[in-house]
Order: structure tokens, then C-alpha cells, then sequence
């Protein structure tokens, strides 16, 4: 392995951000051809990292080498002529543009000054039939484009470029089960051809699949360097990411059938969206957690956001009992209900505000006597949930703008916590939260069912869905093609069926 | 500039204690952040930093007021005369911070308030006293503003456009009511004028309205679930809407506030010029912009402070004084005025930048 010339090497890296030491020597060597992947806890510094390679900033300390030769790339520009692309996490396309707009933003073809249009467009789809989403218009605003189609784009970009390194932050958060195979076939092309890929991501089973070489981060230091990627153990991998041992299991669950005595929390009869949704019936019980599996597009966020009052329906939506009608998210959280949505910075947070202001967004009527706010029980509630999910750094001022991904979401997770909720739904709640955290997630989440809470969880991640809900809905194209307790299903079956729609 | 001040003290907290976690997650946490005054203190500093600069401009324009007019400067009679000269606009100023920060802008400022100072000056009104006369010159201003807020909120008109037709509307129906007069007010109702030449301890009754007006704004905007509402519904709709914030109401209530602050200071400019009319107010909403986005308000909404478009406001006050007592034209001071602009917007966005 040391035979080979490594394609990057950066060497004692140092950022610091006003108040925090994001990277403090940090140390990465990537090899031509090879996937190396990047692991660390939430604010371990991964996509700080990632943003100084690409130019986004700038390092207080520490070399950078591409090829041999220093390089010191003061602006994303300049990153990009050396030959790095990157996937940033935080999607970065412009809504009011079009999707091959996007995608040669910055490096139009054209001739005499005037952009190529069709050239555009005939690029971006080759480029998008090659990542398997040829069903994607070049002509559509990316606006409009869905969480995990705007991912697509974000990957066609990197791809439209000249690159040697494709540097990929957390890309499969929003792709379900088959986009990530996918992917991992982009990956392995660009590979063969020589290209380096740096990949971060928290799922463990996927730096299995993909990673030759696995670098790991820790509170902003190297922790480990190019461990092999598909012996290294498990155990040994999280306890250097997290300096302990974490038991990576899901929450014991209720015995099967202890909920039905319980009431219903919610009932929802032949639920409509034209052309999205068709005859959907369920019902989620006091202290159950049901799942909903499915593709991505298959209408799972349509069902929660229509049950959340956030999209229009047809059809009937009780919250014990009472209807939801259509008196849209100010009667649902009214009555009890609580969302975190599946885009987290476009739909849940206020990035300039404080970490206690966006926890206490949805729940500024408890604090309130004829309008005036408590600022005092604010602040000590917004410490405590801080405290409970660990969101670091734990400083409840800091705007939420400046924490990383994954604690960006436990902030919103927390602001469902503050208020005593009758049913919460969960789009992607562990989505970017790293491995320790998820187990921390997953017992509040199961705690807070126990208490008679009614939770529906949609994740792209089949055995998160298995191995926390008691109870299962598969969707397709739709329609719920089975129902039933988690215990009788398996990831192959449930994939099975969201695929082929193979039910019983 | 601001961030390093403001969160400096936090440096030690994140690093360290995450460092020496291997224990329990939890512990490390809790003990970090435990002594309470800090986060208060570096609170109240960062929302004050962003002043510092306009206090610092306003700061500047007394030295410059003090060496060219060092006698008429700083007397007393034209300090008052400043304040008296801000009240006005400055109400409108108030209502204009929140409705920006709220994500919106109000074209028709000016002329709500001409035509709440026309209404309340005709002959039928003046005929039941001042108190219905300033309970008029109110309803009708927030009246309009109602109208703003309906037709943008749920009309799903474009708030540039709905209050543009307001006040090109506004100022025709003022104009029809008043038949292109200036209506007097009359003897019979000296007590509204009274709100300008009766002093307490040597200032002018309006501007204790000014006062009170911003005072109250201020404890709005920061004390109550109205004023995080605000914030949230300008600073990003869909999060607020998803939070279960009602935000085309909340929309609508910011655009009838902007109206009831127009409403008042007719109340000021009736006793100031002891008249209504539908020539009032010309260009007030490009000079209450103006004052809001010198004073930190963000265009796009979402940040901003009352302090900041006061200050904003005092400081265009005090330049036209300074043009005034140097016997300087006027159009040199339109000149000195857009060029503020042009600075205090460049320099927001240079703090913009500095966080990623
Ligand atoms: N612009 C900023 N200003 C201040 N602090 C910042 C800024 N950006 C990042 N940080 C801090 O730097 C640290 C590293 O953040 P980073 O986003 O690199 O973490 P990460 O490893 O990518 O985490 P995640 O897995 O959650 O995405 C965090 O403590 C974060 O709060
Ligand atoms: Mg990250």
C-alpha cells in the first residue's frame, strides 16, 4: 500500500471557529483509486475537513498536497480546477435554477460567450441516465425536485467536472436502498478509472461495501489512519470514533399484541393525494411505534405530511377521535401532534437563531402568560434537552447555523420533546446522527412511546424501521401493500416487497 | 467582528469536556455549561455589538455637530427639535422593523398616514372632539393596514405590489376626501395640538409618545411569543408553517401593526403642523426603510432590532439638522443620505459573510 504514491495528503490541519477548535492537526492520506472513508461522531470535524479541501475554508494551520505538489486552494474555484469535486452535505443548488443549470453552474459549455443549451441538456441527462435517473428533466427547477432527486443533481455536478478526487459528505442520507447500490456502482467506475473518492458517512455496513481504507476523526484530531475497511471490527471502529463502547442495539420492544387494548391515537381512513397517494388506512396506538417502509417517492412523507395537515387530502384523519380536517399545522400541533420533517434545514430550522430558540419554536405557547414569554424556563427547558440528547457543542446560545449535521437534528428532535405530544411523526429522524448517538435516539424515542405517546417513523434504512417499530406499513407507488408486526418480517422480505410488491 | 467577543468565553467548554467523556455521555455535558450568568451576559452583548457601529456614526455626527455649530448644536431647544422631528417617522419606523423582519416591506407608510391625518381632520370628525379624533386617525390606519395584510397573506399578493396599490389608493382617497385641502384643527380641539407645545420637564409631549411607541415595540419584538414569531416567519416561512406557527395570520397582524404605528404618528404630525392632509407623509416609507436597514434589519427578514432602526432613524435626523444649522442645500443632503445607505448595507453584509 505505501508502495503507491498517495493522490492527497494533508498534514496537521488546524481550524479554528470563533469558540471552538473544529480541526486541531488533523491528518488524511488518500491513495489514487480508492474509496477512503472518513468516520467520526457528530462535530468530530468530518465536513469541516471536507470544506477545507474544497476551498469553502480556509486552514489556520497545516499542509495540503495534491499530487506531490502543495497546494493551497483559497476558494472553491480554485479546488475545482485542481481537480476536486465535492458533494457537500448541506445541499448547495440554487432552487430558482434548473437542473442542468445546476449541474454546469460555474463551467457552462459555450462558445463565444453564449451557453450551449441544448449541450447542456443533452450532457445532463447522459449524466443522469448514468446514475440511474434518467426520469429526472434537465428542464425542471430544482426547486421542485424532492430531497433525494436534489442528492442526484448534487452527484450529476461532481460528475460533469474533470476530477481526480470526488469528495462525497454523507451522500446516501437521502437515497433509499437501491439509490445507494446505485451509487455504489458510480463509485466503483470512477475508481477503476483511477479517480480517488473520499466517503463519509455513518453507516457502518456501508463503509463495509464500498471502503478500501477508513480514516477516523475524533473531536477534531486523527484518530486512527487507513485501517483496512472490511476487517477492521466493528467494536474497535466505534470505540476509537466514540472512546467508548457502545452497544449498537435497538430498545427492547413490548411483547407483540400488549397494544390492543390501547386507544388509538391516530386513525387514518382511505387517505387520497391525486396522484400520489390511494386508499390508505391505518391506525398508530397509544405507546406503538409504526413504521413506514418504502421507496423513496413511494409516498411515505406524502402520508405524513397530509396526516400532519401540511398538504391537502381526501379522506378522514382522526386524532383520538377528533377529525384533523383542514385546519392545516396550527389545529394538528394544536391538538398534539409534532413533525420533524425529512429536510432539516430547509423545513425545520432557523439556521441564524440560537440552538434554544429553534427547540422552543413549536412550543412558545407554554411559555407564554397573555403573550409575554418566560425567557428564564425557556432557556433552563432548551438546557436540559441539550443535556438529554447531547448535542454538542452543549451551548444552547450558539446559532444552530454552526453545529454540525447531525447535531442540527437532534435540536430538531428536541423541540418535539418539549411539548407533551399525542402522536409524533418521524421522517429520517437519525438521518447524519453517527452511531452513538442513533442508540441514545432510539431508547428517547422508544421511551417516549412508553409513555403513551403514538410515534410513525419513516426511514430509508429497512433494519432501522425493523428494529425499532413495533409495527410495519409497506409502501408502494402509493398504497400500503402489507401490514403487520415487525417481529414476522426481515430485511429481505420487506425489500422484496417495496421492490417487486410481492405482498402476501 | 461580533463573533469572536460574543462567544469567545465558550472556547474551553466543547473540546475539553468532550475529551474526557469516556465515563458517560451525559455527565460531561451538564458540568460545562453549568455556571449560569455567562450565556446571559454573551447574549446581551451579541445584540449589542451590531450597535456599536451606530452609536459609534451617531457618536461622530455630534463631534462634527459640536466644531461647526458648537453653540446652536447642542442646546437644548435643537435637541428637542431633533427628537420632535424623529417621532414622526420614527413610529412609522417601529411598524416598518417588524414587517421586514417578518419577511415583508410597506410601500404605502406615508400615505395611511395622510389619509388617517385627513380623516380625522374633517369637519364631521373634529365635531365629536380630539379623543375621537385620535381614535379615528388609529382605526383608520390600522384599518388600512388590515387591507395590506388581508390581501397579501390570504390574497397571496406580493407584499411590494399590495402596498404599493395601498398607497397609491390611500393617497387618492385622502386627496378626495379632503378635496386637495389642507384641513386646519380646529379651535375647539387645541388638545391635540397641545401634544407638541406642552412640555414636560422641557420636552414636548410627542416625543414621550415616541417614546412609549418604541418602548413598546421593543418589549414586543423581545419579551413576547409575538416577537419570536416574527422572527421565525421572516426568517424561514416553512420551518415556522411546519412548527405549527399560523403564518399568513401572523402576516396579516404585522401589516395591521405597520398600520396602527401609521395611525399614530398622524396623531403626532396633526399636532405638529396642526393640520391634516393628504400631502403628508410624502416619501416617509423610503426614509423608514432606509432606517430599518441602516439600523442591521436584513431585506430578506429574519434579523433586525428595534434599537438598530432608531438608531438608523437618529442618525438621518441628526445629518439633516447638521445641513440645516451649516445652511447647507438640501440636495447635498439627499447625496450624504444615499451614500449611508450604500455603507451600512456594505458593511452588513461584510458580518453576513464572516459565519459560513
Ligand atoms: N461556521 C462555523 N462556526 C462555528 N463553529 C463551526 C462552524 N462550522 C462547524 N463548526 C463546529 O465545528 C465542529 C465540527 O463540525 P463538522 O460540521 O465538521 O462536524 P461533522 O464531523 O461533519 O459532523 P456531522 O457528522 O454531524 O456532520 C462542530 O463542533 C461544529 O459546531
Ligand atoms: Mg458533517
Amino acid at each position: 500500500m505505501s508502495a503507491v504514491t498517495p493522490l492527497l495528503q494533508m498534514k496537521g490541519i488546524v481550524k479554528r471557529f470563533p469558540g471552538v477548535r473544529a480541526l486541531d492537526g488533523v491528518d488524511l492520506e488518500v491513495l489514487p483509486g480508492e474509496v477512503h472513508c472518513l468516520l467520526g461522531q457528530n462535530g468530530a470535524g468530518k465536513s469541516t475537513l471536507i470544506k477545507v479541501l474544497a476551498g469553502a475554508h480556509r486552514p489556520d494551520e497545516g499542509v495540503v498536497t495534491l499530487g506531490g505538489e502543495e497546494v493551497r486552494p483559497a476558494s472553491p474555484i480554485d479546488a475545482i480546477r485542481l481537480g476536486i469535486s465535492t458533494i457537500y452535505q448541506e445541499l448547495d443548488l440554487v432552487d430558482g435554477l434548473t437542473v442542468a443549470q445546476n449541474v454546469f453552474l460555474g463551467h457552462e459549455p459555450s462558445r463565444l460567450g453564449f451557453v450551449g443549451r441544448s449541450e447542456v441538456g443533452r450532457a445532463t441527462r447522459g449524466l443522469l441516465t448514468r446514475l440511474g435517473h434518467g426520469e429526472i428533466r434537465p428542464g425542471t427547477e430544482v426547486g421542485r425536485l424532492s430531497p433525494a432527486a436534489k442528492q442526484v443533481v448534487s452527484m450529476a455536478r461532481a460528475l460533469s467536472r474533470d476530477t481526480r478526487l470526488i469528495v462525497m459528505d454523507e451522500p446516501s442520507a437521502a437515497l433509499a436502498h437501491d439509490e445507494v447500490a446505485n451509487l455504489f456502482r458510480i463509485i466503483r467506475e470512477l475508481t477503476a478509472q483511477g479517480v480517488a473518492v473520499i466517503y463519509i458517512s455513518h453507516r457502518l455496513e456501508e463503509i463495509r461495501e464500498i471502503g478500501d481504507r477508513v480514516t477516523v476523526l475524533k473531536d477534531g484530531r486523527t484518530v486512527a489512519v487507513g485501517l483496512p475497511a472490511k476487517t477492521t471490527p466493528t467494536g474497535e471502529i466505534v470505540s476509537l470514533m466514540t472512546g467508548r463502547s457502545v452497544e449498537h442495539v435497538f430498545p427492547p420492544r413490548p411483547a407483540p399484541g400488549s397494544h390492543e387494548g390501547r386507544p388509538e391515537v391516530l386513525r387514518v381512513e382511505d387517505l387520497a393525494v391525486p396522484g400520489v397517494l390511494s386508499g390508505v388506512s391505518f391506525s398508530v396506538r397509544a405507546g406503538e411505534i409504526v413504521g413506514l417502509a418504502g421507496l423513496v417517492g413511494s409516498g411515505r412523507s406524502e402520508i405524513i405530511e397530509a396526516v400532519y395537515g401540511a398538504r391537502r387530502f381526501t379522506g378522514n384523519v382522526l386524532l383520538e377521535g377528533r377529525p384533523v380536517g383542514r385546519g392545516g399545522t396550527g389545529r394538528t400541533v394544536r391538538l398534539g401532534m409534532g413533525l420533524a420533517p425529512e429536510e432539516r434545514k430547509s423545513q425545520a430550522l432557523l439556521l441564524d437563531q440560537s440552538v434554544t430558540r429553534n427547540i422552543s419554536l413549536a412550543g412558545l405557547g407554554r411559555y407564554s402568560r397573555l403573550g409575554w414569554l418566560d425567557r428564564r424556563r425557556e432557556a433552563a427547558d432548551a438546557r436540559s434537552l441539550v443535556e438529554r440528547l447531547d448535542v454538542r457543542p452543549g451551548d444552547p446560545d450558539r446559532p444552530v447555523k454552526t453545529l454540525s449535521g447531525g447535531n442540527q437534528q437532534k435540536v430538531v428532535l428536541a423541540r418535539w420533546l418539549l411539548n407533551e405530544r399525542r402522536l409524533l411523526l418521524l421522517d429520517e429522524p437519525t438521518r447524519g446522527v453517527d452511531v452513538g448517538a442513533r442508540a441514545e435516539l432510539y431508547a428517547v424515542i422508544r421511551e417516549l412511546a412508553d409513555s403513551g405517546i403514538g410515534v410513525l417513523l419513516v426511514s430509508s434504512e429497512v433494519p432501522e424501521v425493523l428494529g425499532l417499530a413495533d409495527r410495519v406499513l409497506v409502501i408502494r407507488e402509493g398504497t400500503v401493500i402489507h401490514q403487520g408486526d415487525a417481529r414476522d418480517l426481515d430485511e429481505h422480505r420487506v425489500l422484496d416487497m417495496i421492490m417487486e410488491g410481492g405482498a402476501l | 467582528m461580533t463573533e469572536p467577543q460574543g462567544r469567545a468565553p465558550a472556547s474551553p467548554a466543547s473540546p475539553v469536556d468532550v475529551a474526557g467523556s469516556p465515563a458517560g455521555p451525559d455527565a460531561p455535558g451538564a458540568a460545562a455549561p453549568r455556571p449560569a450568568p455567562p450565556p446571559a451576559t454573551r447574549l446581551s452583548r451579541l445584540g449589542e455589538v451590531p450597535h456599536l457601529g451606530l452609536v459609534a456614526a451617531l457618536a461622530l455626527l455630534a463631534v462634527v455637530g459640536l466644531v461647526t455649530v458648537p453653540d446652536t448644536f447642542a442646546s437644548a431647544s435643537n435637541l428637542v427639535g431633533i427628537l420632535s422631528l424623529a417621532a414622526t417617522i420614527g413610529v412609522i419606523t417601529v411598524g416598518a422593523t417588524f414587517v421586514i423582519i417578518g419577511g415583508g416591506i410597506d410601500l404605502s407608510v406615508g400615505a395611511v398616514m395622510a389619509l388617517a391625518s385627513v380623516w380625522a381632520t374633517t369637519l364631521a370628525t373634529q365635531s365629536y372632539g380630539p379623543l375621537i379624533m385620535i381614535v379615528c386617525a388609529v382605526l383608520v390606519g390600522a384599518g388600512a393596514g388590515l387591507v395590506n395584510g388581508l390581501l397579501i397573506a390570504y390574497g397571496r399578493l406580493v407584499p411590494f405590489i399590495a402596498t404599493l396599490a395601498m398607497l397609491v389608493a390611500a393617497r387618492g382617497l385622502a386627496q378626495r376626501m379632503s378635496d386637495r385641502r389642507t384641513q386646519l384643527v380646529q379651535q375647539g380641539n387645541q388638545a391635540i395640538v397641545d401634544l407638541s407645545t406642552t412640555r414636560v420637564l422641557g420636552v414636548p409631549v410627542l416625543v414621550y409618545i415616541f417614546a412609549v411607541v418604541v418602548a413598546a415595540g421593543w418589549v414586543l419584538l423581545n419579551r413576547t411569543t409575538f416577537g419570536r414569531r416574527t422572527y421565525a416567519v421572516g426568517g424561514n416561512p416553512e420551518a415556522a408553517r411546519l412548527a405549527g406557527i399560523d403564518v399568513r395570520r401572523h402576516t396579516m397582524w404585522l401589516y395591521a401593526l405597520s398600520g396602527l404605528c401609521c395611525g399614530i404618528a398622524a396623531v403626532l404630525i396633526m399636532a405638529r403642523t396642526t393640520t391634516g392632509s393628504s400631502t403628508h407623509g410624502d416619501l416617509y416609507e423610503l426614509d423608514a426603510i432606509a432606517a430599518v436597514i441602516i439600523g442591521g434589519t436584513l431585506l430578506t427578514g429574519g434579523r433586525g432590532s428595534i434599537v438598530g432602526s432608531i438608531l438608523g432613524l437618529l442618525i438621518f435626523t441628526v445629518i439633516t439638522n447638521l445641513f440645516i444649522l451649516n445652511g447647507l442645500n438640501t440636495s447635498d443632503q439627499l447625496i450624504a443620505k444615499g451614500l449611508i445607505i450604500v455603507v451600512a448595507v456594505l458593511l452588513q453584509r461584510r458580518s453576513l459573510r464572516s459565519p459560513t
